[in-house]
């Protein structure tokens, strides 16, 4: 592993060095544009580490067999963008209901449908929360530079192990395809955390009082247990229950809702005066504190709010925002996706306008400026 | 349920508190079931060392019943899933037990790059040519001309030979046994096993109460004795003419290839040339 090193990189091999870095020794994906140097990297450095990479016949395969390898006990990943990411919901809702660790990069590129598949987008945030069928507990994190495309990562995979739970790394094409220098880490100045997998009263989905997620013995080491995406019991047996499918789901969404102090993760910039707070995300920060740092220049009380984990989102942090600020200015890669949220979380405390681009083009930080200046 | 005491091979392969199974009466996948067992029996395999993987559909439900490390995946997906379980465990037998429409049509893809990449995964199909789990739709085998609710006028699709398909895509072995014949589909399921690489049993399976009774086939003995009756050895078979084949069975090995990599083993080496004086 090369750590401690200044090096230039681009967001697509950050994450794989990161991803390294947090553990992962299994990557299954498909080419696909803007996330293709993602397998590209993971098909270099696996093999280097002992690792396995297989370049699956199709999306779903790859979502597939990710969480395969991950039930047989390795980390795994895989990486895609829009049209990939709508062929492997099935399989996340899978990993879901089923609690088996894994991360899902999605580098967001503009859509609907084949769109513009070399520019930029943040489109797929709510599919990210909503993609795959029914009610689900999942995680999205939203880096914005390549240095956190690098860290941000490690944490994917720590919280998917901690949580056992998928977590959609929701990358943009200009955090993907962005160069920059960054230091790499060392083994020790991380943390990393692994899923349990020691046998707990006698049942492989067993939970003790107080505890949300079970241990997770990997196949082929003598405890044998059932894994099924049906309703089950502790034992992985499919049941008809009501009960018993009332109680997993709602541990399945407690796993998040009792712990968003712990995964939620933001960074705030001159809100402590802020009149105009800036929400953005990904991609459009730079712009965002571009146009922050402008407005600064002409008096303007401008902040910026940015969260870094999209799902669960920050509720409690915009209500904050909301209750102190005069307006809330919402700026995304979209047609309006995180602004309802945001929208919802202020519950009126506050005016709120949106600026958002579905051409494919970047938005600025002139017309950032503008929209404040407009307000 | 019975109150009467399990055999041996139920109690070291089937986990007896999830039983009885849901298949129907007369269903021929139960029989297939225990020919898996005995194979693995056989073979004398721990039942830790066994992964077995399926899909959505009746057969797929055998996961739950059967003491190995299993996992009941989605529709179609259950080699895709095998193949990240297999390569992340190459020292594990995985097996993958599948119906005809979860291994040929959706899971299509999945089967045929498998069989291409030579992966050292058993698929055992059990054909019954019917959607049985959603009541009785046609599948990718059931013949032309047969009756499914989807096709209240008759199929008009041309069938899969499942092991020609196989076999094209570059399986290395393929057999065809029938749930009739159990002795020999044990011994192909056995042999699967054993074959390094890509391995697909094509077991005619029998569902009495969807395919059977929408084409009056007759209940499950009457299907039974329909396997009996059409089965015919590979070495017979090949003393047959065309015409002589048309709507029977060949049972037995159709195909085996040695010496072709195995991926998992391919994979290895590559990886051997960083950690082996590479």
């Amino acid at each position: 592993m090369i750590t401690g090193k200044r090096v230039l990189l681009q967001g697509n091999e950050a994450c794989v060095e990161g991803a390294l870095m947090a553990g992962m020794r299994f990557f299954a994906g498909y080419p696909i544009t803007p996330s293709t140097e993602i397998a590209e990297q993971a098909a270099l450095r696996l093999p280097m580490v002992g690792g396995k990479f297989i370049q699956m016949e199709d999306e779903i395969a790859a979502m597939a067999a990710v969480i395969g390898a991950s039930a047989a006990g390795l980390k795994s990943m895989t990486a895609t963008s829009g049209p990939g990411f709508s062929l492997k919901q099935e399989n996340i809702g899978y990993a879901a209901l089923t609690e088996i660790p894994c991360v899902i990069v999605n580098v967001q590129r503009c859509g609907p449908s084949t769109g513009f598949p070399t520019q930029p987008s943040q489109g797929d945030v709510m599919q990210a929360k909503w993609g795959t069928h029914g009610d689900h507990p999942i995680i999205a994190i939203a880096p914005a530079t390549v240095a956190e495309t690098y860290t941000q990562i490690i944490r994917a995979f720590n919280l998917s192990e901690k949580y056992r739970v998928p977590v959609i790394y929701l990358m943009d094409e200009i955090v993907g395809h962005l160069r920059e220098g960054i230091t790499l880490l060392r083994k020790e100045d991380i943390d990393i955390i692994d899923r349990k997998t020691e046998v707990r009263g006698g049942k492989a989905f067993f939970v003790p009082e107080g505890e949300l997620v079970p241990s997770m013995p990997p196949f082929g080491q003598g405890f044998r247990y059932n894994i099924t995406g049906l309703m089950h019991n502790e034992s992985g047996f499919p049941t008809n229950s009501a009960e018993i499918a009332r109680r997993l789901i709602t541990r399945l969404m407690r796993k998040i809702d009792d712990n968003l102090d712990d995964i939620i993760r933001f960074e705030e910039r001159n809100l402590f005066d802020a009149e105009t707070a800036l929400v953005c995300y990904g991609g459009t920060t730079r712009s965002v504190v571009s146009a922050m740092e402008s407005a600064r220049d002409r008096g303007i009380k401008a902040g910026m709010f940015r969260p870094i984990t999209i799902w669960p989102f920050p509720d409690k942090q915009i209500a904050e925002i909301a209750k102190k600020a005069k307006r809330i200015i919402v700026v995304e890669h979209n047609y309006g996706q995180i602004l309802r949220e945001v929208e919802r979380a202020a519950a009126g405390q506050c005016e709120i306008k949106f600026l958002g681009k579905i051409d494919g083009t970047v938005i600025l930080p002139d017309e950032v400026l503008e929209t404040m200046l407009n307000f | 349920m019975s109150t009467e005491k399990p055999s041996a091979l139920i109690s070291k392969y089937l986990r007896t508190q999830h039983l009885p199974h849901i298949w129907c009466p007369g269903c021929g996948h139960g029989i297939l079931m225990r020919d898996v067992a005995k194979a693995i029996d056989n073979l004398k395999i721990d039942n830790d060392n066994v992964c077995l993987v399926s899909g959505i559909g009746c057969s797929s439900r055998i996961a739950g019943y059967m003491d190995f490390n299993t996992i009941h995946t989605t529709h179609g997906r259950a080699i895709a899933f095998a193949t990240g379980i297999k390569l992340a465990k190459p020292e594990m037998t995985v097996i993958v037990v599948a119906g005809d429409g979860d291994i040929s049509a959706i899971g299509g893809n999945h089967l045929i790059h498998a069989a291409r990449r030579n992966i050292d995964l058993t698929v055992v199909v059990f054909n019954n040519d019917i959607y049985g789990m959603t009541g009785g739709q046609y599948s990718p085998t059931t013949p032309k001309g047969e009756l499914g609710t989807t096709a209240p006028y008759g199929n008009i699709d041309r069938p899969f030979d499942i092991s020609a398909l196989a076999k094209g895509a570059g399986a290395t072995y393929v057999a065809r046994g029938t749930a009739y014949h159990a002795v020999q589909t044990i011994k192909m399921i056995q042999d699967g096993i054993s074959h390094k690489g890509f391995a697909l049993i094509d077991c005619i399976s029998a569902c009495p109460t969807y395919y059977g009774r929408k084409n009056k086939k007759g209940g499950a003995v009457e299907m039974m004795k329909w396997q009996q009756a059409n089965g015919v050895s590979v070495e017979k078979a090949a003393g047959m003419t065309a015409e002589e084949l048309a709507g029977k069975l060949v049972i037995g090995k159709l195909h085996q290839e040695m010496g072709v990599p195995e991926f998992t083993e391919e994979y290895q080496r590559i990886i051997d040339r960083f950690t082996v004086g590479g």
